[in-house]
């Protein structure tokens, strides 16, 4: 350690005198364009498949654009204006946030549930959580097709229960409000788990002597909970909600595969923002419109982003101390992992 | 800093323990109440699974009893057989590992170099640039669909690979989680006294990066798989039915005019088995991944 601290300052005064040998200019352009080396690849590629494909979307939806035929005439806005006015837009609108708004809110509950129960000294503690995660690994297409099965409205599961308790069978798919149920329970049934698995990372860092003063001052399991829990992991929370947003606003698969005969439904009951995208583009062959609508979804996106943001910001100010917390304890468990 | 807190962290245990126990005594195991919870969670986490088991096990007539069956039947390499008749299994299944594996190296390899460059070395813009990155993350590369498919055309490369693998060579997720990781765990002493040495730039990427990296660089590719694997939209859209990945693939068992649901839930099951190896293997980092926050996929 001590020569390798020498050697340097050594050499330093005669290098000084003298004019830089090409070993040292080779060094120094070494030092100066190395980190620029090291994130071209990922800027050039970036560019070519992320940045120019958001901006090209936007000329292509400035134009009468057809799948086979190509570029048309310069119609400016007009897409815009059509987009906005066709009702099927506003509807696959409706269906996109009602399916997200019926995943994400039971999902959020259960899986805090779910971490709440995890967060305590289990015995097998590896295999519970492997358990809950264990529908993470199966993919959407596949959740698509067993549920689809499930929810069968002749021979399904849930209908042959529910006939076998003297219920009427509900139409899971021909029906608006049954087919979301169906469609964000496939979302609920593969996520619900992975949330609760980040939840539980953020329940983890919470200090234990604040539950055990809280115990001694009274406070029981659940008053615990809503008093301490809670607001510990808001910023999680936070996280795990902008996450479900900007998946939850782009499904496709799920709907697509519950009735893949159809664009989303037989009257479009189920047909997603991304699903109508999809139709717009390869079954009408409309590139022009579906590309207005793909920058319309993006905008929603943005938005839904910048709301997240604020909300999370007057958040983060009143829970601002767990929040460091919890950043600190994440990159002790990284520190810990790698060793 | 990681030592001082790991230190701190030692002490309040330390400190706490006998209070805690004397607090929650022999009861600071949770009770039945708890592991029954748990259990009924499992069930209805694995309860699909098992069920597609069994119908995938029996033939068509098994979805038509009030009750369902419990058990598996015995027709399960009958429809294994059917699967691979009707649709070119083994060509999906190569295809996906190959479009994953190539998805998953690139990602890995590109995310460390930057990651280490934002999280290590100073250059002028790194900040700016840096921002760029973390406002790109929101940009979902869904919404890029139509021209990057026109892309793909023009080149001539609808129905090959190489138009699946593309868009998704970089992730400016990726960056910013090696970015993260990187910052923490290796001291900038290690890389001045490298450097001091005599090292490259590049040869101290290799020597003391690198293996820093390594366990961030597991999570990070074992992620970057399973997003590739299960991606549906992009290769729905440029692979053609004789060239698909699996998920394309078994979308067309369901997309037929009649749907034997049997041959479709057996499918489902094979192409879950990969993934459910994946699992048993690296199940630990899985979860450690996804407790340090990874993002969805």
């Amino acid at each position: 350690m001590t020569t390798t601290l020498n050697r340097p300052a050594a050499g330093a005064p005669a290098a000084s005198k003298t004019a830089p040998t090409f070993r040292q200019r080779l060094n120094v352009f070494d030092v100066k364009a190395s980190p620029y080396l090291y994130i071209a690849p990922f800027f050039l590629l970036f560019g070519l498949v992320g940045l120019f494909p958001l901006g090209y979307t936007f000329v292509v939806s400035l134009f009468d654009w057809h799948l086979l035929k190509g570029q048309g005439e310069f119609v400016g806005l007009r897409n815009f204006v059509e987009v906005l006015q066709d009702r099927f837009f506003w509807n696959s609108l409706f269906n996109t946030v009602s399916i997200f708004l019926l995943s994400t809110i039971p999902q959020l509950v259960v899986a805090t549930g779910i971490a709440a129960v995890l967060d305590q000294n289990l015995r097998a503690k590896t295999f519970w959580r492997m358990s809950i995660l264990l529908p993470y690994i199966v993919t959407p297409v596949a959740v698509a097709m067993i549920f689809a099965n499930m929810f069968g409205e002749q021979y399904g599961l849930i209908n042959n229960i529910l006939a076998s308790m003297g219920i009427d069978r509900i139409m899971w798919m021909n029906e608006t409000l049954p087919s979301h149920i169906a469609i964000a329970t496939m979302v609920n049934w593969r996520w619900t788990g992975y949330n609760a698995l980040i939840l539980l990372a953020a329940m983890q860092a919470v200090p234990r002597d604040i539950y055990e003063s809280a115990a001694i001052d009274g406070a029981g399991p659940f008053r615990r909970f809503f008093s301490i829990t809670l607001p510990s992991i808001r910023p999680t929370m936070i996280f795990v909600v902008i996450t479900a947003t900007i998946g939850g606003l782009q499904i496709f698969t799920e709907p697509k595969l519950y009735d893949p005969r159809s664009a989303g439904g037989t009257a479009r009951q189920f047909q997603t923002t991304v699903l109508y995208l999809w139709e717009m583009a390869f079954q009408r062959q409309n590139f022009g419109k579906a590309a207005t609508i793909a920058w319309l979804l993006f905008l929603i996106i943005v938005l839904f982003g910048i709301v997240n943001w604020l909300i999370s910001r007057r958040i983060a100010t009143t829970g601002d101390a767990p929040a460091n917390r919890r950043l600190r304890r994440a990159g002790l468990t990284t520190t810990r992992s790698g060793k | 800093m990681t030592v001082i807190d790991r230190t701190q962290t030692a002490d309040r245990t330390a400190r706490s323990l006998p209070l805690r126990r004397k607090l929650f005594g022999n009861g600071h195991r949770p009770g039945f109440l708890t592991y029954g919870l748990l259990f009924a969670f499992f069930l209805a986490s694995a309860y699909p699974l098992w069920w597609s088991v069994i119908i995938g096990s029996r033939s068509n007539s098994a979805l038509a009893g009030t009750w369902p069956p419990l058990l598996p039947g015995g027709n399960f390499w009958t429809n294994v057989g059917e699967v691979f008749d009707t649709i070119p299994f083994w060509l999906a299944l190569g295809n996906s590992v190959l479009i994953s594996g190539i998805i998953t190296v690139s990602v890995v390899t590109f995310s460390t170099l930057a990651g280490y460059s934002f999280a290590k070395l100073r250059f002028k813009g790194r900040n700016g640039l840096m921002v760029a990155v973390i406002a790109t993350m929101a940009i979902p590369t869904q919404l890029g669909i139509i021209p990057l498919f026109m892309m793909m055309r023009t080149l001539g490369w609808t129905g090959e690979i190489g138009a699946v693998v593309i868009p998704t060579l970089v992730t400016a997720f990726g960056v910013f989680f090696m970015r993260q990781y990187l910052v923490d765990v290796i001291p900038d002493e290690l890389i001045e006294s490298a450097r001091m040495d005599g090292a490259s730039m590049i040869s101290t990427f290799w020597h003391v990066a690198l293996p820093a990296a390594r366990p961030a660089m597991a999570i990070l590719g074992l992620f970057t798989f399973m997003t590739a694997w299960t991606d549906f939209l992009w290769p729905l859209l440029v692979l053609d039915a004789g060239n698909p990945t699996l998920q394309t693939a078994l979308s067309q068992l369901q997309a037929a005019r009649y749907v034997d649901y049997s041959i479709v839930l057996t499918g489902a099951i094979l192409a879950t088995l990969p993934l459910l190896a994946l699992f048993v293997v690296a199940g630990r980092q899985l979860i450690s991944g996804i407790m340090q926050g990874a993002v969805k996929g």
